[in-house]
């Protein structure tokens, strides 16, 4: 029984390489001549493979999803006696010239290649890691669970040389012996038990961002419950007629804050050390939750946009915060930070001021409720709770709370 | 340190249970003259009365045994052969191990049947089965086998010491292969804990008995060619020690189950259903079983046996297609 080798074809003249899309064979099938063996495709055509050969699939030389040049052998059929030898003439044309009778290279089994057991598609998914980019150790090509374990390890030690933490130090080996005491605590290898994530440097900014306002700054708490029903019609009839974006409530919340500022200059400032700065213009924070972790983009002189433009801007920003292409212009010189929690379904969060501004306002989920309204009767209405953190060495409650029923009064009188 | 066998430590222990508790005392065949083993070698004479011989009836040893537990005594039945003990199994299994569910939990069965197990000393169909899996099958009566003399010691204690009806099983062939230093009394244990006695990063292989020391000589044999070995020494087989073996399990992702039991239905595939429904997410390749052929018999010829039997060269051999899976 001979053994012929299939490459891949050249499918169009300007075509230098392929990708196997999926075998329609796995090694051992029957194969027929002309079956189809794979899907390839160029970047001109996609096509099924016809076999030039008859016999058996011998061995899969080429995983799926890769992209060899032409002529690259892509799997061997073992000819069953009576079978063409390759190069006769009754082998389609086209592949004629291509194909060749003999044995794969050893060791170039590949069959297994994409192939992945339960643990390794875990801590691949995990660890973010390429499974394709790994040239697996087990048999047949499979990417095996201490493959995907060196992979994983070798970026912890990258990333503690990078930091200049001495890699941990191995367990110390069994002592030799027949019987080994158990242990009292399970002692699994490190990695099982947790996983290292290096900090990003978004991640270590947050971090340092949110210690040093705590450590700082003393902070108080207040919350009030606005009655919204109007504000959630306005943003219905508006909502239609608007286009481009998506119309929010926060375009609504941030121009309501920005207005009520004017009155309480005290609120709209910085800390700076031995004074206080209170800006004239309101650089409203916008508080986003992106992928790679929070960040606060601001839209300056927010007073000037009308609800529409906010809308717009807040869009603008929250779309380029996801795709990571803020300016440092973006980000700096906050007077005043807005935080949408409601957007994760919370109804009453506890925020950290955005040091060094003094004070920041979450605008929770909008429910509806049954409230006890005017003339002692009941009805339901659209309500939210509006929270305020504020750093108690720059201000009081008194100034807070009068700044909270502003605010309040402003948002009901939305309609 | 003194060397103690197996058989020793079994004795020993028989020997401070009878010390320790006027309630304790022994049954079953031949226990006077010493018993087969000579697991009870010199107790008849230091406790009179309280070494029974009975007739060969395996179904009134352990029901003499439950009743004697009914009444209040600590009575440690001898099987003389796990092969004869399914006479008994009515009385074991329809009887012994709901007592305490009959009475809400109101009384206890505190009793014990040890019983020489397991193949490797040419003895042929009726000396050298594994009848384990058939009363792991039944909630309500634990099993212990363990491996090392030092666990007997411990383990027996405890299952004297345990309310609960215990079935007991000595590996035959390790009664005087294993020798282990051992000093003073037994180490405080609890039944129901598995032990990892051995930690690599390669596959891990779950034994007891006779195998838990054939695995343990195969994971030596593969450290040579860089193969890492967790090995599990099961010790209690009913409950299983579930916490232990999902950890063993996970450390590696491959896992080889072995036992001299014949493979359907035997524990291996119990274990394995533990692991693929708990840690399939960590498995890294597919659940290996190596076991006794599913013939009836443990054959009685040398070469015959040796087939039938797992053994360290098999481990290894199964041991290194899953490292390389």
């Amino acid at each position: 029984m001979a053994t012929a080798t299939v490459t891949m074809p050249q499918l169009g003249e300007s075509v230098t390489e392929g990708t196997v899309l999926q075998w329609l064979k796995r090694p051992g099938d029957a194969v027929a001549l002309d079956e189809s063996l794979c899907e390839i495709e160029t970047e001109k055509v996609a096509a099924e493979l016809p076999s030039p050969f008859e016999g058996k699939l011998g061995e899969i030389l080429v995983p799926e999803g890769e992209t060899v040049d032409v002529d690259a052998p892509l799997c061997t059929i073992v000819e069953t006696a009576g079978a063409s030898p390759p190069g006769a003439p009754s082998l389609p044309r086209r592949f004629r010239r291509r194909t060749r009778a003999e044995a794969p290279a050893p060791g170039a089994d590949h069959s297994r290649a994409g192939v992945y057991s339960p643990v390794v598609q875990r801590l691949a998914e995990r660890h973010g890691i390429d499974l394709a980019a790994i040239a697996g150790s087990g048999r047949g090509g499979r990417v095996t669970r201490k493959d995907v374990q060196a992979v994983i390890d070798e970026r912890e030690r990258e990333a503690a040389a990078a930091e200049g933490i001495p890699p941990a130090a191995a367990p110390p080996p069994l002592p030799e012996g027949e019987v080994v005491p158990a242990p009292e605590e399970a002692t699994v290898a490190r990695s099982d038990a947790w996983d290292a994530v290096p900090l990003s440097p978004t991640r270590r900014t947050i971090g340092e961002n949110m210690a040093r306002s705590t450590r700082e700054a003393p902070q108080a708490w207040m919350m009030v419950e606005a009655d919204v029903t109007g504000l959630v019609a306005l943003r219905e009839r508006e909502r239609e007629r608007f286009s481009g974006v998506d119309l929010t409530y926060l375009p609504y919340f941030a121009s309501t804050v920005a207005h009520t500022l004017t009155d309480f200059p005290e609120l709209n400032a910085r800390w700076h050390g031995d004074e206080l700065r209170r800006y004239r213009r309101v650089n409203l924070g916008i508080a986003i939750a992106t992928e790679r972790g929070l960040v606060v983009p601001v839209v300056p002189n927010a007073r000037d946009l009308s609800v529409a433009g906010l809308a717009r801007r807040i869009d603008d920003l929250v779309s380029r915060a996801h795709a990571g292409k803020l300016r440092i212009g973006d980000i700096e010189e906050g007077t005043f930070t807005v935080n949408n929690t409601g957007a994760f379904g919370s109804i009453a969060s506890n925020p950290i001021v955005n040091h060094p501004q003094i004070a920041i306002v979450t605008m929770e989920r909008v429910v509806r409720r049954p409230v006890v309204v005017e003339g002692d009767a009941i009805a339901i209405r659209a309500m939210m709770n509006v929270a305020l953190s504020f750093d108690h060495r720059a201000l009081d409650g008194a100034e807070a709370g009068a700044f909270l029923a502003a605010l309040k009064e402003r948002l009901e009188a939305l309609r | 340190m003194p060397e103690v066998s197996v058989l020793e430590a079994v004795r020993d222990t028989l020997d401070e249970a009878l010390a320790a508790d006027e309630r304790v005392f022994l049954l079953g065949e031949d226990l006077e003259a010493g018993g087969v083993f000579r697991a009870t070698d010199g107790l008849a004479g230091k406790y009179p009365g309280r070494v029974l011989d009975t007739p060969l009836a395996e179904s009134s040893i352990i029901g003499i045994t439950i009743g004697a537990a009914h009444y209040g005594q600590r009575p440690i039945a001898e099987i003389q052969f796990a092969d004869f003990i399914h006479a008994g199994f009515d009385q074991l299994c329809s009887e012994a191990s709901r007592w305490s569910w009959r009475t809400r939990g109101e009384q206890y069965l505190p009793m014990v049947v040890r019983t020489p197990w397991g193949g490797g000393v040419h003895g042929g169909q009726h000396h050298s089965q594994s009848i384990e899996a058939y009363y792991a099958h039944m909630p309500g009566i634990k099993i212990v086998a363990p491996a090392f003399p030092a666990d007997y010691r411990s383990l027996l204690k405890a299952a004297i010491a345990d309310p609960n009806p215990v079935l007991f099983l000595e590996h035959k062939r390790t009664y005087r292969l294993i020798r282990q230093e051992i000093e003073g009394a037994p180490a405080e244990d609890r039944i129901g804990r598995a032990r990892i006695t051995r930690r690599g990063d390669d596959l891990t292989v779950f034994a007891y008995g006779l195998m838990l020391h054939e695995a343990l000589t195969a994971a030596e044999e593969l450290e040579v060619e860089g193969v890492e070995c967790t090995v599990v020494d099961l010790l209690t087989l009913n409950p299983l020690d579930t916490e232990t073996i999902l950890e063993a399990a996970r450390a590696t992702g491959k896992v080889l189950i072995v036992h001299e039991d014949t493979l359907t239905g035997g524990l291996g595939g119990e274990i394995a259903a533990i692991i693929a429904e708990h840690a399939f997410e960590d498995l890294d390749a597919p659940i290996r079983r190596l076991a006794g052929p599913d013939i009836p018999p443990v054959p009685f010829h040398e070469v015959m046996e040796a087939s039938f039997m797992p053994d360290h060269a098999k481990i290894v051999g199964a041991a290194r297609e899953l490292a390389a899976w």
